[in-house]
């Protein structure tokens, strides 16, 4: 199962619909990694709201995608960790300590604004 | 009860129809929505432990019941290499496959039950259960 892959301004959004295999999941971040290039992009969300497990190959290949993204010169939010997923996580040791992540869309959105907003104003933006 | 649901564990597939099946057989029971995701994690992870060390074998998961409390068991087997040190092997943090190495001691915690036996050469075991609260 392909996830879609939308651009959106100076992101990436990729929607996860199902539940995915390995191989999929494997795919999702090697087109990520190729398309932050293709579409200049500087920001990449992907959403896992519809996912019903987290187990150590999604959170290890999650987290292996978020260091190449950065690499590639651009910043990862993961959106939507169910409570339920959370709860089994931590309990598997799973915390995905180095990646960002936001509750939703929006907020992974607003982050990625921040962080925009952040670099283009070098620090000279706020208070004046 | 005595709902029984077999899967044969081939390919990196079967681990999510194996949680899959899993999380639908437990819905009989009276789990929370925590605890379904719970038991498909545990059963997601002794899959995937088929996959990257035996390449092949079976999941098996029965609703059982004990003394009038309802659980469901998950037994994962496989012929493959088997498993030298158990012991070593239930640490967390240790992997010979690069992987993380949450699977099993992360398994044997979100399960009530938990049981492996391996004998090198004729393959592994791991039986659990998680039973209503």
């Amino acid at each position: 199962m392909q996830v879609p892959i939308l651009k959106q301004r100076d992101y990436l959004i990729a929607s996860i619909q199902s539940a995915l295999t390995d191989a999929d999941l494997l795919r999702l971040r090697d087109d990520l990694v190729e398309q932050v290039g293709r579409f200049r992009s500087h920001g990449v969300i992907v959403d896992v709201t519809v996912l019903d497990v987290m187990d150590s190959f999604a959170v290890r290949t999650l987290s292996s995608l978020a260091r190449m993204i950065r690499l590639r010169g651009a910043q990862t939010v993961i959106v939507g960790i169910q409570p339920e997923v959370a709860f089994a996580m931590v309990q598997l040791g799973l915390t995905l300590a180095e990646v960002q992540t936001a509750l939703d869309l929006e907020e992974g959105l607003a982050y990625l604004d921040y962080l925009a907003k952040r670099s283009r104003g070098g620090g000279a933006g706020r208070g004046r | 009860m005595g709902a029984e649901r077999a899967i044969p564990i081939l390919a990196d597939a079967d681990i999510v129809l194996a949680r899959q099946e899993g999380r639908r057989l437990a819905a009989a029971l009276a789990f929370s929505s925590s605890d379904l995701t719970v038991i498909a994690a545990a059963i997601s992870e002794v899959a995937r432990n088929i996959v990257e060390y035996a390449g092949r074998g079976e999941i098996v998961m029965t609703l059982i019941e004990r003394n009038g409390r309802q659980g469901i068991g998950v037994v994962a087997r496989d012929e493959g290499p088997g498993i030298r040190d158990v012991h070593l092997a239930m640490q967390d943090g240790f992997s010979t496959s690069g992987s993380l190495g949450v699977g099993l001691p992360g398994a044997r915690r979100l399960m009530d039950e938990f049981d492996i036996a391996s004998e090198v050469g004729r393959g592994t075991t791991v039986t659990m259960r998680k039973w209503e609260r």
